[in-house]
């Protein structure tokens, strides 16, 4: 079967000290799955991992694209293949403008899905980011600005989705993506997933790590899955969401 | 050395290879030139010019410095520099002056810009052009109604014998012959180079532009640039320098010498990629008269060392010095840079901002000097210096000299180093852009704030040739 993710056993060191302990997801296209559990379970551990962090050491297990194990790619190569990761806390580069970075971006993507064909002209890429500028309700001054450079959260965040929107990833991770937004800017950032995720026609698999099932009022999962202790320790539906926010996660062994 | 072709992956910018610059065009013409420097040559170059007689009076005046002052004993080591391997004089052109226009000019040296990748449209954007390869200029025009304002934008072998009282008026009052070793071999054999005057009260509204080159082996360039900015008048120029590469030591000691008047304008900026086997020992120094500003934006990429401290000498009150500088030290060079601001007006104040790179086992070096002497009442000196460090084997020092000789003024210096963050490498990463992409998207975003500052044309060649530096992996 076509799966854009699936982890095998996943063991995972930073520095050193063993953060997941057998990690268990299988994701196939057009399906949301949600990560959910409490501070320190291994949840960014998980996200760095397959995007291929080199600070995070695989020591067991596999992690696979369409059958097809990823391990030795590096981050870049990772990216190419569809992945996509929304970082919790994006960094931010001096001296490089949002417009500057995402056409380098998009023109190492292109190149790589049609080799034949010559990099994109400056003037259809603004068109274009311009128009999902607009889709995602971003202020296309934005586009000019240093990447992430002294920009609030909600716009670090709403950056992360434009990114996304440009790359149209088929197995996008994000990350707490819920974390320093106010109600409003969550609405919008959801929107732009939700409308992505519309363009991609089912293709596109989502894994949506979070500590609040806040955000899931506005991405639907298909999974939810609960990490513990470096564990998948539970699994289920979308009402094990609303359990959690209920009981806590004492509850799960 | 670094001279293979490399294949640039999805940058922004065209294709652009390091043999671009690197390229030597046969030079057959050079093998009637002896190497050295010595009284007959000077007297050979100074009637080659047909210059008069006072100006050959100067030089032979310079060599005697030249011969009596010993080289620095404070930075780099010199000690390999042999004056005597180098050829200090070369005509690449057959005509006396210049060309009368672009088309005239021989095809074999428009190729070697054409590699330069200096385009056509560029010199229309840029609307006064003057070139130099080798020791004469080839290209020179303005446009017709900056000439009937009085600008003079001319090579400066032509202005010796066209406006001979203004060049002698101020010929080396800025940068004397006997203010150090270079300077004085600079008076001695110089050759080439731009004169610019702009009238009391012209403004120039688009830059000037000079582009230099050596281009034949152990060949000295000694260009003169002398500026002339008269009462309220404004201008921009530029220069930039390209030199092919060669297996042994060529030497570059220019000299630029700007006089900012009262209530003037002026800035200067340049972009130096000397090859890598050549000592850039350049000498550049601006009087700024009252209320008048002096900028100076450099970029420093090439050379196997580099001694350059741009000066400014805020002489009347009020008067205004800002310095902007790149260095990028890769693989055996040495940039020993920085800028040296003498405060003597009131209310004088002066900016410097320095960015360096090490990479490869470069050496990057600020070295700076401000003084405020006793008169400067309430002068301010503001001194950032950023260095970027790319990997464990390359060095960045941070030397500056504060000489404050009056209590009522000013003075910050701040230094930061710092490394490649591997955080930043991963999130541009993880967007599909491979590392040494990344890095260099890094590396060019350090410098941008300066490089900014620079004309389109001359910012996208900075970032190429940042970009061409970053190749190399860094590991």
């Amino acid at each position: 079967m076509n799966h854009v993710l699936s982890i095998k056993n996943l063991h995972v060191e930073v520095e050193g000290k063993p953060v997941l302990k057998g990690v268990e997801l299988t994701i196939t296209p057009g399906e949301t799955h949600a990560i959910m559990g409490p501070n320190g379970s291994g949840k960014s551990t998980l996200a760095n991992a397959i995007m291929g962090h080199p600070k995070y050491t695989i020591t067991k297990g596999d992690i696979r694209y369409n059958g097809k194990s990823i391990l030795n790619l590096t981050p870049d190569k990772r990216a190419l293949l569809g992945f996509f990761l929304s970082f919790q806390y994006p960094q931010s580069i001096q001296g490089v403008s949002v417009e500057e970075f995402l056409l380098a971006a998009y023109r190492n993507q292109q190149k790589y899905l049609h080799p034949d064909k010559p990099p994109v002209l400056v003037f259809r890429f603004k068109r274009m980011l311009k128009e999902l500028m607009e889709m995602l309700q971003i202020d296309e001054k934005m586009a000019e600005r240093d990447l992430n450079y002294r920009f609030s959260g909600g716009e670090k965040k709403k950056t992360e989705i434009l990114q996304m929107a440009v790359l149209k990833p088929t197995m996008a991770i994000l990350d707490e993506t819920d974390s320093g937004l106010d109600v409003d800017a969550l609405k919008t950032v959801c929107k732009g997933v939700a409308l992505i995720k519309k363009q991609l026609d089912g293709k596109m698999g989502i894994l949506l790590i979070t500590h609040y099932q806040h955000i899931l009022k506005y991405i639907k999962p298909d999974h939810v899955h609960v990490l513990k202790e470096g564990r998948i320790a539970k699994s289920g539906g979308a009402s094990l969401a609303h359990q959690l926010e209920k009981k806590g996660y004492e509850w799960i062994r | 050395m670094n001279n293979k072709v490399s294949k640039r992956k999805g940058a922004i910018f065209s294709d652009l290879d390091r043999l671009a610059f690197d390229h030597q065009d046969p030079s057959d013409y050079m093998k009637k030139f002896s190497k050295g420097v010595n009284r007959e040559l000077i007297e050979m170059i100074s009637s080659d010019k047909n210059e008069p007689i006072w100006m050959q009076g100067l030089r032979l005046k310079a060599f005697e410095y030249f011969k009596k002052i010993p080289l620095p004993t404070w930075g780099p080591d010199l000690s390999d520099l042999d004056f005597d391997e180098i050829c200090f004089f070369a005509k690449a052109a057959d005509q006396k002056g210049g060309f009368a226009n672009w088309k005239v000019v021989p095809d074999y040296i428009k190729k070697t810009f054409e590699r330069l990748g200096i385009p056509e449209a560029e010199r229309r954007i840029l609307a006064g052009v003057g070139v130099q390869y080798e020791s004469e200029s080839i290209y020179h025009s303005l446009e017709q109604e900056w000439k009937d304002l009085g600008v003079i934008f001319a090579d400066f072998d032509v202005a010796v014998q066209e406006h001979p009282d203004l060049v002698r008026r101020y010929f080396m009052k800025c940068v004397p012959a006997n203010d150090h070793k270079f300077a004085a071999l600079h008076g001695a054999v110089w050759s080439g180079g731009t004169f610019l005057y702009i009238p009391k009260g012209v403004k120039l509204k688009k830059p000037l532009q000079a582009y230099f080159r050596m281009n034949a082996q152990n060949m000295g360039q000694f260009e003169h640039t002398l500026i002339v900015v008269e009462e309220g008048a404004e201008g921009h120029y530029i220069e930039g320098c390209s030199a092919p590469k060669y297996g042994s030591n060529a030497l570059h000691a220019g000299c630029v010498e700007i006089f900012v008047k009262k209530g003037a304008k002026f800035r200067y900026s340049s972009v130096e990629n000397w090859s890598k086997d050549t000592y850039n020992l350049n000498t550049k120094r601006a009087i700024v008269d009252e209320d008048a500003i002096m900028e100076w934006v450099g970029g420093n990429m090439g050379s196997g060392v580099t001694m350059l401290y741009p000066c400014s000498i805020l002489k009347g009150d009020r008067s205004c010095a800002d310095h902007l500088g790149i260095a990028f030290a890769n693989e055996g060079q040495i940039q020993d840079t920085g800028a040296k601001i003498f405060h003597l007006g009131q209310n004088t104040s002066s900016k410097v901002t320095m960015k360096s790179i090490s990479k490869g086992g470069g050496k990057s070096i600020y070295r700076g000097r401000i003084h405020i002497a006793k008169t400067a009442k309430k002068a301010m000196s503001q001194v950032e210096c950023d260095a970027l460090i790319l990997d464990e084997n390359s060095i960045s020092e941070t030397l500056p000299s504060i000489d404050i000789q009056c209590d009522d003024s000013t003075t910050n210096h701040e230094a930061r180093v710092g490394r490649l963050n591997e955080e930043d490498i991963f999130y541009l990463t993880t967007r599909g852009i491979p590392q040494e992409q990344a890095e260099a998207m890094i590396v060019n975003g350090f410098i941008n704030p300066i490089v900014r500052e620079l004309p389109l044309e001359y910012a996208i060649e900075m970032n190429r040739l940042i970009e061409m530096e970053m190749e190399d992996a860094i590991g």
